[in-house]
């Protein structure tokens, strides 16, 4: 009942937000916020309860549509619990970011972004493949709008771009689900959407390979891989900074998710045969997205590439399937998620300050906001995979993982860290460092945003320096995976 | 009674329909397009009378009945909006009647 | 007492955490960075009194934090281990440390990144004492990286000039792709033996490859690339000289006494995997002598002091990488030590003189400054006899003799290393005293501004002391190290010498440079500027000065083409195909549109025709 509410009180919170906004804008701020610490509480609450409960921490299930099989399964394990935690943490920082930010529409914002999270979560929690698309479909149309509505000058281009990207993957998810389900009817009789009862469903190779490929390009879209990412550098040079938050840190979590959660159980032999040109894409991701990063003069869309390169790195881990490298996926992901958000989150404050999001019109900025410019120091050291981070565990297990059976994939992907060095540095060094040319006078943190930027950094230190707690709550989603292959 | 075989009445509703829809084509003006189609309605009902004739079916004369009241109501309405547009445009052109193509 | 071993990275931590959170007046934060940095160094003797006098069980101590991570097999800890070699670096870093932080208090007072200065250094210290105390390669790693980043972070630490943070960059990247051929090396330490445990390593590599086998080889190749990145030696030693962008007791901490070393730690830690692979530890030796040479001669040609010193510590590495090469483990980490003192203690007198002449860094615009700054260069010079290796008297003399003695009489010596060593005396000797003789004597080209007061000093005063008295604790040092790093010796000597006729002839080459010197530099300066003008001479000048070109062909070869990929492929390629797409729709909807005409007539034909189509194709197919 709980995981139900995980999801109504984000819809509702969003309704109430958009109602109240006309009277009292800030009301509807704050009722965002209420309503993701109440969610936050909510899965805390779980976390205590049951987390020793087994596989499944909970679970409710509902029929939904029943003529069709449909049911309103909603489950949780720790995999799920992790990324629902930090989707809450991720969707908290996007509304208190947007606190000065956005200013038009206030009401109709919030909604949009409750009702992002809401289909997050439902993406983490559902089992049952309709509602599974259900919620993915809900992330994108609200998405849509906060870019196109809240954007910078060429947000239509963008939101359009993001909106045909993912719906027209998406719409092949749906036919593979589909296709799933009517193959799963002719051998057994029985019309539903139910994950378990879908997972060994005999299919020819070749109907495996295909449905996998539908399910394949949903994810790809979205996690994004390459050559599917082009959509991303847009959107987020487009984007309010909350938006990119969203979109850069938390979009990636859902298709890794889904990766693991369905792509490799649904289809485990036509996995394991696209396995090398999955790893392919994902080496190739990891040295483009560093590269293209590097020459960047906007900062959204620089963080946006090293994004890419970042996912690469989850591509290459889910899909080198050994123990080490999908744990380390999973790390990647989380940790992604925090450095990811953060550094948005700083280019969301220097835009503020500055007023542009152009490395050219920022340089020595260490001269007049020296704490902001520590905290950005530090978060680009996070992406650049510097041990004691979060980051540096998940992709040195990813590579270590890989190297067992994929020797060049891993050698490749680690001249990809040496790759992020280039443009981490650069960005501090152009930022940061050298000579204040404007004479900017500008003010440093403010306590709030100390505040929140300061948990971000004791959170990717945790998970640098004691990630064991984090690893073993989601042990049991990553491990078998590789067991699917034998 | 078989004093005009069936082939002759299509021919003749062949004609007159190709007549029709030589002078729609043709035509710019209205007025003359809207004549043109009503040929062309005729040349479809020949043929319907003569189709009813050789099957000794009345059938062929109610459709032709049909086309007929259809013919009128048709030309009532088209001929009510070409007074319209005329107004509207001073025109009865069929040729500058092109809002979509600019 | 070896319980608070985690105290001795701990407690620099903490405080580099306190100096860059909390905003400290001046006196509080140099006051904080040096007694953490002291109770650091007091605990490190605390505990190297107490390994003396009651060892622990196997000569080893390994202190558990915490369990790290644990993920399938791959359970790395958070643990420290103590041994007679980690105790060694560990006393040294930290006592350096402490002496080089002591320095700065004074020596950075003016700046206002004082706080700044002290947090990075403090991490620095944290993370280069976690390397050297490292049970397992993971953490060493952490710290590897760690050192790299304190390093990037005090090059440019005057950031406001482009030049310094490039070079801080440079530092940290070339730096990096050495650590990425370690990284690699760890992963495939993990694949063939299943752990990354050290002492495991050394346990479980010998049962599991013979000598000479090829994993093994790729090991040690892969690690080794490591230690040259971080060590600066061939081919990644360009980024050292530029590091002088940074304040000098950055330089003589960081890119003189301990950093830069830790690429011999690595190989003296993994030693065991060298034996294995006799091809590598051999690149390790040819490494090492080439290294020293090429550095060498590089330093005679240098203007500015810090660079002719940051060659000369090159060169230095290079001479722990030749006993490295050779098997002569102990002798390497001798070097070390008493470089330690004596080129921490070299660049603080630098850094006095520096000072003194307002930042002037040109060798040639000094001179005539030894009764100026009395101690500076009494200091200095003692430190410079000891980097050239006077006889009998300097710790300098000791550890290269013993190399030299390595070169010839350990497992992988040979002749030609011996003699490489030997020329490497002379040049050291030659670039040691032209540098003292152009800055300390002869005609005083600029006015003194500053003279530095007791805590610049002291800390040199003590450094002179060591650069002489290291020298003598060889014997109980190689005692010491004796268990854990033994001395390889091959069955006959590859020179046909004693050890003492070995010294005596390091000595005499010695003298010779020492003379060489004098006549050039002070006797006749003519004779050398006119050697510098002849175009063989100038030629031969200019290519030593720019380190061997190698600057310039990297430049060429990686730096140039990789800016120019990232510039081309800016745009992205790739949603040019998207765009490809999206202009292919276009052209399909320009296409369609013109038929939709709004020509009346020209529609009534179209359904004409399509009907009379349609209709043939029904009747006749």
């Amino acid at each position: 009942m709980i995981l139900l509410w995980l999801i109504v009180v984000l819809i509702i919170g969003g309704i109430l937000a958009w109602a109240v906004a006309r009277a009292i804008p800030l009301l509807s701020r704050w009722i965002s916020v209420v309503a993701i610490l109440l969610d936050l509480a909510l899965a805390l609450y779980l976390a205590v309860q049951h987390l020793n409960a087994g596989p499944w921490l909970a679970q409710a299930d509902w029929d939904w549509i029943p003529q069709f099989g449909i049911h309103f399964h909603l489950a949780m394990d720790g995999l799920s619990l992790l990324l629902v935690i930090l989707t809450l943490f991720i969707g908290l920082l996007a509304v208190f970011v947007s606190w000065r930010e956005i200013t038009t529409a206030i009401g109709f914002y919030h909604f949009n972004i409750l009702c992002i999270l809401a289909g997050i979560l439902g993406v983490f929690l559902s089992l049952d493949l309709f509602l599974f698309y259900f919620s993915w479909e809900l992330m994108l149309v609200p998405m849509y709008f906060l870019i196109l509505l809240w954007g910078r000058e060429h947000r239509a281009r963008a939101a359009i771009k993001f909106f045909l990207f993912t719906q027209i993957s998406g719409l092949l998810m749906l036919i593979a689900i589909l296709a799933l389900y009517i193959a799963h009817y002719r051998v057994t009789g029985i019309y539903t959407f139910e994950y378990a009862e879908l997972l060994g469903t005999p299919l020819s190779p070749l109907a495996s390979m295909c449905i996998m490929l539908g399910f394949f390009a949903a994810f790809a879209v979205k996690l994004p891989v390459f050559p599917f990412h082009t959509w991303l550098p847009d959107a987020c040079a487009e984007a309010s900074t909350g938006t990119n938050m969203i979109l850069a840190g938390l979009l990636a979590t859902t298709a890794g998710y889904g990766m693991i959660r369905f792509l490799f159980p649904l289809f485990p032999n036509a996995t394991r045969t696209f396995a090398p040109i999955a790893m392919i894409l994902a080496v190739i991701g990891i040295l483009y997205g560093a590269f293209l990063a590097l020459s960047q003069t906007n900062l959204m869309r620089l963080l946006a590439y090293a994004s890419i390169s970042h996912l690469g790195f989850v591509l290459l881990g889910i899909f080198a399937s050994n123990a080490l490298s999908v744990q380390g996926a999973v790390m990647t992901m989380i940790a992604h998620g925090i450095s990811t958000g953060a550094l948005f989150l700083i280019a969301g404050l220097l835009e503020a300050r500055t007023g542009s999001r152009e490395l050219d019109s920022m340089s020595g900025l260490w001269d007049t906001v020296p704490r902001l410019s520590g905290v950005g120091l530090f978060f680009a050291l996070a992406s650049l995979g510097l041990p004691g981070m979060g980051d540096f565990i998940g992709e040195f297990l990813v590579l270590l993982g890989t190297f067992r059976g994929h020797l060049i994939f891993a050698i490749v992907a680690a001249c990809g860290v040496l790759a992020a060095m280039f443009y981490a540095l650069r960005f501090v060094q152009r930022a940061f460092h050298g000579p204040n040319l404007r004479q900017l006078h500008l003010p440093d943190l403010a306590m709030r945003e100390g505040f929140v930027l300061g948990v971000m950094i004791v959170a990717l230190l945790w998970l640098g320096f004691y990630p064991q707690p984090v690893f073993h709550t989601f042990a049991h989603a990553a491990n078998h995976l590789p067991a699917l292959w034998r | 009674m078989n004093a005009v075989p069936m082939s002759h009445g299509l021919i003749l509703g062949g004609i007159l329909f190709a007549i029709g829809l030589a002078g729609l084509l043709m035509r710019r003006n209205l007025l003359l397009i809207l004549v043109s189609i009503e040929v062309m309605l005729n040349g479809a009902g020949v043929a319907f009378v003569a189709a009813g004739s050789r099957w000794a079916q009345p059938d062929g004369q109610i459709m032709f009945l049909f086309i007929l009241a259809a013919a009128a109501a048709e030309v009532s309405v088209a001929l009510a909006l070409l007074v319209r547009y005329y107004r509207m445009r001073g025109t009865l052109d069929a040729d500058t009647a092109r809002g979509l193509g600019e | 007492m070896l319980e608070l071993l985690w105290l001795v990275p701990a407690i620099p931590f903490a405080s580099a955490l306190v100096l860059a959170v909390v905003r400290l007046p001046r006196k509080v934060v140099a006051w904080l960075a040096v007694a953490s940095i002291a109770a650091s160094t007091i605990i490190s003797l605390l505990i190297t009194y107490s390994f003396l006098h009651a060892p622990p069980a196997g000569n080893a101590y390994t202190e558990v934090l915490w369990r790290w991570l644990d993920v399938s097999g791959f359970h790395p800890d958070i643990a420290l281990y103590l041994d007679p070699l980690s105790l060694i670096f560990m006393v040294v870093v930290a006592f350096v440390s402490f002496l080089i932080h002591l320095y700065s208090t004074e020596f950075m007072i003016g700046d206002d990144g004082y706080s700044r200065f002290f947090a990075y250094m403090n991490l620095f210290v944290a993370s280069m004492l976690t390397l050297v105390l490292a049970n397992n390669l993971l953490l060493l790693y952490l710290g590897w990286e760690g050192v790299g980043l304190c390093s990037y972070l005090l090059i440019g630490f005057w950031y406001r000039d482009p030049v310094n943070g490039l070079a801080g960059r440079k530092a940290f990247i070339v730096t990096r792709v050495g650590d990425t051929s370690f990284a690699i090396g760890l992963f495939l330490l993990f694949q063939q033996l299943g752990t990354l445990n050290i002492q495991d390593l050394m346990r479980v590599a010998p049962q599991s490859w013979h000598v000479g086998s090829g994993v093994a080889v790729a090991v040690a190749f892969l690690l080794l690339g490591g230690a040259v990145g971080k060590s600066a030696q061939l081919p990644l030693q360009t980024w050292l000289p530029d590091a002088m962008a940074g304040p000098t007791p950055v330089s003589a901490l960081i890119h003189a006494a301990t950093m830069v070393t830790a690429g011999v730690y690595l190989i003296a830690r993994t030693h065991v995997l060298y034996a294995l692979a006799p091809s590598a530890q051999f690149a390790v030796a040819v490494i090492g002598a080439a290294t020293l040479l090429l550095a060498g001669f590089s330093a005679l040609t240098q203007h500015d002091l810090k660079r002719v010193l940051a060659y000369s510590t090159i060169s230095q590495v290079g001479y722990m990488f030749l006993a490295l090469g050779v098997g002569a483990w102990p002798a390497a980490v001798f070097h070390f030590m008493t470089h330690a003192f004596f080129k921490a203690l070299l660049f603080l007198g630098a850094g006095i003189v520096i000072q003194a002449l307002h930042e002037e860094h040109d060798i040639f615009r000094m001179g005539g400054l030894w009764n100026r700054l009395p101690v500076a260069f009494w200091t200095f010079l003692i430190a410079g006899c000891s980097l050239a290796g006077l006889p009998l008297i300097t710790a300098g003399a000791f550890s290269k003799d013993w190399i030299l003695w390595g070169a010839a009489s350990a497992a992988q010596g040979s002749t030609g290393l011996w003699v490489a060593a030997l020329v490497g005396v002379l040049l050291t000797s030659l670039y040691t005293f032209r540098m003292i003789f152009l800055v300390f004597f002869g005609q005083e080209h600029t006015p003194i501004a500053k003279k530095p007061g007791a805590a610049m000093l002291i800390p040199c005063i003590v450094l002179a002391f060591l650069s002489i008295a290291g020298g003598y604790i060889r014997i109980p040092f190689a005692h010491f190290l004796e268990e854990v790093l033994p001395w390889t010796t091959r069955v006959a000597s590859a020179v046909p010498l004693s050890e003492t006729a070995s010294a005596t002839a390091a000595g005499l080459v010695f003298l010779l440079g020492l003379v060489l010197a004098w006549f050039f530099i002070l006797r006749r300066p003519s004779l050398s500027s006119a050697l510098v003008k002849n175009p063989a001479g100038a030629a031969l000048h200019r290519f030593w000065f720019s380190d061997w070109a190698m600057d310039w062909l990297y430049e060429r070869l990686f730096v140039r083409p990789i800016l120019w990929i990232a510039q081309i492929g800016k745009g992205d390629v790739i949603d040019g195909s998207y765009d490809g797409l999206a202009l292919l729709t276009q052209g399909g909807w320009r296409a369609l549109r013109s038929t939709q005409s709004g020509k009346l007539r020209w529609y009534a034909a179209v359904i004409a025709g399509g009907t009379i189509i349609f209709i043939a194709v029904v009747l006749f197919l």
